[in-house]
């Protein structure tokens, strides 16, 4: 427990879900890229990213949140709500059963978490998805975690950015989750006409679903190294095309040569850069555009001024 | 005709059979074979009507994708008058599995746009078996913006397996396409109204799905996944996809009862392909009906209930 958990309260603790890791794996951890056994210690503190050969290995939702956001303030965005099982789905398993053993593997009510802080003290609404959550799905309680974030931002004039991983829509809540991409692609469409960012965050995987809408709508897309981000999944195309498919095909530096994202960026200088990126999209004075009126009439006012003492 | 009947069909197919034996004897004592055969389609006629009364999800799925069920390009003649076919999203290519352009309604013009599957072997690759790729998207976007320019409903017709899987759809931004729709859609300043005549595959569906209401035939199915992908991922076997059909509720009835569609358009017996014109013309008097009741709300309101619509979807609880 670090020096920040001891001072908050417990409820308080409990409702924003952060700064616990998971359960430590034992002090070594062997990089899946390199093989390299690197001291766990040294890993936390290099963000997962293996110091040897820059591997970006898969982190939770809670502990990206944690080491992106400001220490404070935090404030968890629509904590209380929790999946239904409207369809009593059941495939080898009951959709209830396989809920609980998420919550209970992963200790998140559902597959993205939202927390409302700070970015280099810049107000912010950042969202992560938990890909070992049922793996990252978009079920009903996703799409509307997302929609309040959204309206959050509308209505506070913050940026938003949001942290993708996930394999896309949740089967298990079928219609239901194909239309949370319809209801997160409107939220977004409402908040850009309200010229305020959205900053998607591309982690591996993102897939399916959840890629064919909010994940591909932002206005700043960036993807971490390597990561996999696509519709169909590799295996899907490679039995529909029958062919082996090219190398590195669907990472991170594919979809960049292809024009899908806009930047690759090293998970350890995310903060500065979307910080940077954020400024300078919120930080420039109306003086251009549909707002830009009453500013420039102002100056011409000015200009009249001028002119008439010329005059 | 030759109707390929399905395995649940059987009894009707054997019927069918007997009937047609019949009139290829029928010289002779011909009262005697009419009143047969008269009796003998009665008697199918009824089979029919049980058989069909109550489907499984999974043989709705099996009609939703029947062989000979009417696509796009069979009820464009018979429902609108002076289709003008456009091609191409300007960009890449013409996707021959989106089909789109403008049409009257009645005294309406409208855009019509939908996902086009083939009826042979080599229709079917032409269109590619009604899966889409991002440039069929990108069209069918240019013919939304065109049909809001110039103030025109837009009526969509969804029968997709889904998006198309493979490499070069990737590569020029299948997700990206999909999503832009999405995004789109949800403010396009002029009425939508989408009707699920087939398959509503997931994504690839949707994306020409966002609309003010949202009508399905009566044996459609509409889904996140197909039910064999279900099965496959969930039960490791798509044998299972019958057990997955039942389990999404993707037929029309069970998404009626969840509050998902509008209205269910009902079919002819037997199924749409059976009488293609009758499921035009009750095609038809639901679409004229929506749009009369989309007819003059404002773009603001319009689009404010879309928003509602939208944001409404989906089950969740809110503790506390």
């Amino acid at each position: 427990m670090n020096w920040f958990d001891k001072i908050l309260p417990p409820k308080i603790k409990s409702s924003t879900g952060l700064g616990k890791r998971g359960v430590p794996e034992g002090l070594w951890t062997k990089c899946p890229q390199c093989s390299a056994v690197l001291y766990r210690a040294e890993l936390d503190r290099n963000l997962d990213v293996c110091p040897k050969c820059d591997y970006h290995m898969r982190i939770e939702a809670a502990r990206r949140l944690d080491v992106f956001l400001d220490r404070e303030p935090r404030e968890e965005i629509a904590a209380d709500l929790r999946p239904v099982d409207s369809l009593k789905f059941r495939d080898s398993r009951k959709y209830k059963d396989r809920l609980s053993e998420a919550q209970k593997k992963t200790g998140q009510s559902e597959a993205l978490l939202v927390v409302k802080g700070a970015l280099k003290q810049t107000p912010i609404v950042v969202a992560a998805f938990e890909f070992e959550f049922m793996g990252g799905s978009m079920g009903s309680v996703v799409g509307e975690r997302f929609v309040r974030a959204v309206t959050i931002c509308v209505e506070q004039h913050m940026p938003l950015v949001c942290f993708c991983a996930s394999g896309g829509a949740r089967m298990q809540e079928a219609l239901f989750s194909l239309m949370q991409m319809a209801k997160t692609s409107a939220a977004l469409t409402r908040m850009g006409q309200h010229g305020i960012p959205f900053v998607s965050v591309l982690t591996d995987p993102t897939m399916g679903g959840v890629s064919a809408s909010l994940a591909m709508l932002g206005d700043v897309i960036i993807a971490e190294p390597n990561a996999l981000v696509g519709f169909a999944g590799p295996r899907v195309i490679e039995q529909t095309v029958r062919e082996t498919l090219p190398e590195g095909f669907q990472r991170s530096e594919f979809l960049l040569e292809h024009g899908a994202i806009d930047l690759i960026v090293d998970r350890r200088e995310l903060r500065d850069r979307i910080h940077a990126l954020v400024s300078m999209l919120m930080g420039a004075p109306r003086e251009f555009g549909r707002d830009a009126k009453a500013e420039a009439a102002g100056r011409q006012e000015t200009l009249r001024d001028v002119e008439d003492v010329a005059g | 005709m030759d109707l390929n009947f399905l395995d649940f069909e059987q009894p009707i197919a054997e019927l069918a059979a007997k009937i047609d034996e019949l009139r290829h004897v029928g010289v002779g004592d011909e009262i005697d074979i009419n009143d047969e055969i008269a009796r003998l389609q009665k008697k199918s006629e009824k089979l029919t009507e049980s058989i069909f009364s109550s489907l499984s999800p999974w043989q709705t799925a099996q009609l939703a994708r029947h062989p000979q069920r009417p696509y796009p390009l069979d009820y464009i003649p018979r429902i609108f008058a002076g289709f003008e076919e456009l091609h191409g999203d300007r960009m890449y290519a013409d996707d021959h599995a989106i089909v789109g352009g403008l049409a009257r309604l009645e005294e309406r013009t409208v855009m019509v746009l939908g996902h086009q599957k083939g009826r042979d072997t080599n229709e079917k690759v032409y269109r590619n078996f009604g899966m889409p790729r991002p440039e069929g998207y990108r069209k069918a976007l240019r013919l939304m913006r065109m049909a809001e320019r110039f103030h025109i409903p837009l009526i969509t017709m969804i029968d997709t397996p889904g998006a198309y899987p493979g490499v070069g759809a990737e590569e020029r931004g299948q997700s990206e396409a999909i999503a832009h729709n999405l995004y789109v859609m949800a403010q396009l300043e002029t009425p939508i109204v989408s009707t699920v005549i087939g398959e509503g595959g997931s994504g690839g569906a949707l994306a020409i799905g966002v609309c003010d209401r949202l009508l399905m035939l009566q044996y459609a199915t509409y889904s996140v996944i197909s039910p064999e992908g279900c099965a496959s991922i969930l039960w490791k076997s798509s044998e299972r996809a019958a057990d997955a059909a039942e389990a999404m509720g993707m037929t029309a009835d069970r998404l009626q009862k969840l509050g998902l569609i509008d209205q269910i358009v009902p079919e002819p017996l037997g199924g749409a392909h059976r009488d293609v014109d009758r499921m035009a013309q009750t095609l038809k008097h639901a679409l004229v009906k929506e749009l009369d009741e989309l007819s003059g709300l404002s773009s603001d309101v319009l689009i404010e209930e879309r928003y509602d619509r939208l944001m409404k979807q989906g089950k969740f609880q809110q503790q506390g």
